[in-house]
């Protein structure tokens, strides 16, 4: 494989861990813009655990991965207490503040950079890629996909059906600020080096991008949305210069087209024949009467 | 099985209940009728812990629930079946009554009961894994009242079931309420503004003005005591968008 295909697989992978850090989020309502704040966490944390402890690079990242979720517990009684825009812009404080305070930080390098010494190729990766989606795709087929769901769209109903929606919107934070934190260890020993300013403001948006211009409704989304726009540039490389802004006309012109995202759960269902494959809340769902056909 | 005594709510200058008292004893249908802007939601948001009331008490089942948060009144049967039926659009039919069942764990008898409700709405169990936006007005009512059920009440509360609801689909859902309390003894708190069905329905009532209670009773003694009001008083407003009649400018 050459260096070039294994370089976009990789970014390719670690974009898909992103993308699913910011659906967990948005699921829930959040519009959550200090996710590069949670990678960069789970970058350093991940590069200071295998650099200082010697931890393979896997644990160390599973490590990060528990260390911004962690993080996300501890802010999330205020951050979550503001709504719409203003949850925006706490997040996008919060981000900033985990940058400024690394920028800080002499024992993970400062501004001038860490250096990671382990390194992980494209095979675990991917693997690691793998095993996050499938967690998060198990997760939304159990009762908490139905509570986020239903958070998201109506709050007051939630809560009229006995569903904790201050648990649940915690728990998609954090699970989300946790991925984050993988996906950002993941980057971290494949690219040997972290600084900072990769983690700003910018990283967190296009994070968002992913998910919103793949879909919310699905959990498929988020793997489309971070294939498409990861693969697009690549593909655009032939035309130079001008490809990013063909790459950011495509955006206006899906968004324009496609607000809902690029798949919806209407049109799995239509692509599928039937529904969805394993109804949510498989112990009731066993015990019910199957659907007459057509 | 439901007392409340002497509520009040407020939202900052607004008085909206001012010491409302009311009962309703088990397997009893109860009217709350009164026109816009009378309490009636109110009321049902402090019995439903969505609103602090700022006095009184509520108490279910003989205990003291007024600072309950609402997750625990609803798992001790306080359910809702709100205004404008509020089903969850993006979720499939099946998911909004998986929805209603969320806080049991007893998964064979939920299975049970969704079974039970597809028998008895089969254009439901039709379109059990379509989004629920592609249900009618009234079946959406029927999906909101089955995604009650599944969580149990002792008590079920219905907020304006009626309301956008052409005639022939009011008289089905007004039809099913009766059913349930009937057939399963279902106690039920029933808030409209159609005041005519309402009292067909219910076994006693209570008439709301400007947050007070003016009228309680039986149907017969509320529709003699209004018609009378009406005629003499010119205060028709409860009847405003019910029967239609009494229709005079509210005062």
């Amino acid at each position: 494989m050459s260096g070039y295909l294994e370089g976009v697989l990789v970014l390719l992978a670690v974009n898909v861990v992103f993308a699913y850090g910011g659906f967990l989020p948005l699921a829930a309502g959040q519009l959550n813009l200090g996710l590069a704040g949670f990678a960069a966490i789970g970058a350093y944390s991940s590069a200071y655990l295998s650099n200082v402890f010697k931890l393979p690079p896997l644990i160390a990242i599973a490590f990060a991965g528990i260390v911004a979720g962690a993080v996300a517990l501890i802010v999330a009684a205020p951050v979550l207490r503001t709504r719409g825009i203003y949850l925006a812009l706490a997040t996008f404080a919060l981000g900033q503040i985990v940058q400024a305070i690394i920028l800080n930080l002499e024992v993970v390098g400062g501004a001038a950079g860490y250096p990671v010494a382990a390194f992980i190729r494209l095979p675990a990766i991917a693997a690691t890629a793998t095993v996050v989606v499938a967690l998060v795709w198990l997760l939304f087929a159990t009762r908490f996909g139905i509570a986020v769901t239903a958070v998201h769209d109506d709050e007051t109903v939630a809560d009229l059906m006995g569903i904790d929606v201050r648990a649940f919107q915690v728990a998609a934070f954090a699970l989300g600020s946790a991925i984050a934190g993988v996906g950002g260890g993941l980057y971290a020993h494949h690219f040997s080096f972290i600084e900072a300013q990769y983690f700003n403001i910018s990283l967190s948006i296009t994070i968002v991008l992913y998910v919103l211009l793949g879909g919310t409704q699905t959990v498929f989304g988020p793997l489309l949305g971070a294939a498409v726009f990861t693969l697009l540039p690549e593909v655009l490389r032939a035309s130079a210069n001008w490809r990013y802004v063909a790459f950011a006309a495509a955006l206006i012109v899906l968004m324009a087209l496609r607000p809902e995202g690029l798949v919806t759960g209407a049109q799995l269902r239509r692509l599928l024949g039937l529904a969805r494959a394993q109804p949510r809340h498989a112990e009731v769902a066993a015990a019910l009467p199957k659907e007459p056909s057509g | 099985m439901l007392a409340v005594h002497e509520l009040e709510v407020r939202y900052g200058r607004v008085h909206a209940v001012r010491g409302v008292s009311l009962t309703l004893a088990e397997g009893e249908v109860v009217a709350v009728l009164g026109a816009n802007g009378a309490g009636k939601s109110s009321l049902l948001r402090a019995l439903l812990g969505l609103t602090r009331p700022c006095g009184g008490a509520v108490l279910f089942g003989g205990r003291d629930i007024t600072r309950w948060p609402t997750s625990a009144r609803v798992r001790d049967g306080l359910i809702l079946v709100p205004e404008g039926r509020r089903i969850v659009m993006t979720l499939t039919i099946q998911e909004n009554l998986l929805m209603g069942a969320f806080h049991r764990r007893d998964h064979r008898a939920v299975a049970a009961e969704i079974a039970d409700i597809y028998d008895r709405f089969p254009h439901l169990a039709a379109r059990r894994h379509h989004p629920a936006s592609v249900l009618s007005g009234g079946e959406q009512q029927m999906l909101a009242i089955g995604r009650g059920l599944l969580a149990r009440p002792r008590l079920m509360m219905l907020d304006e079931p009626s309301l956008g609801l052409s005639p022939k689909l009011s008289n089905e859902v007004f039809a099913l309420i009766r059913r349930l309390n009937r057939e399963n003894g279902q106690s039920i708190l029933l808030v409209e503004q159609n005041t005519q069905r309402a009292l067909e329905l219910a076994g006693r009532a209570y008439v709301l003005e400007l947050g007070r209670v003016v009228m309680e009773g039986a149907p017969e003694r509320i529709v003699a005591d209004h018609a009378l009001q009406a005629a003499y008083l010119g205060r028709g407003t409860a009847e405003r968008r019910g029967g239609g009649q009494h229709a005079t400018s509210a005062s």
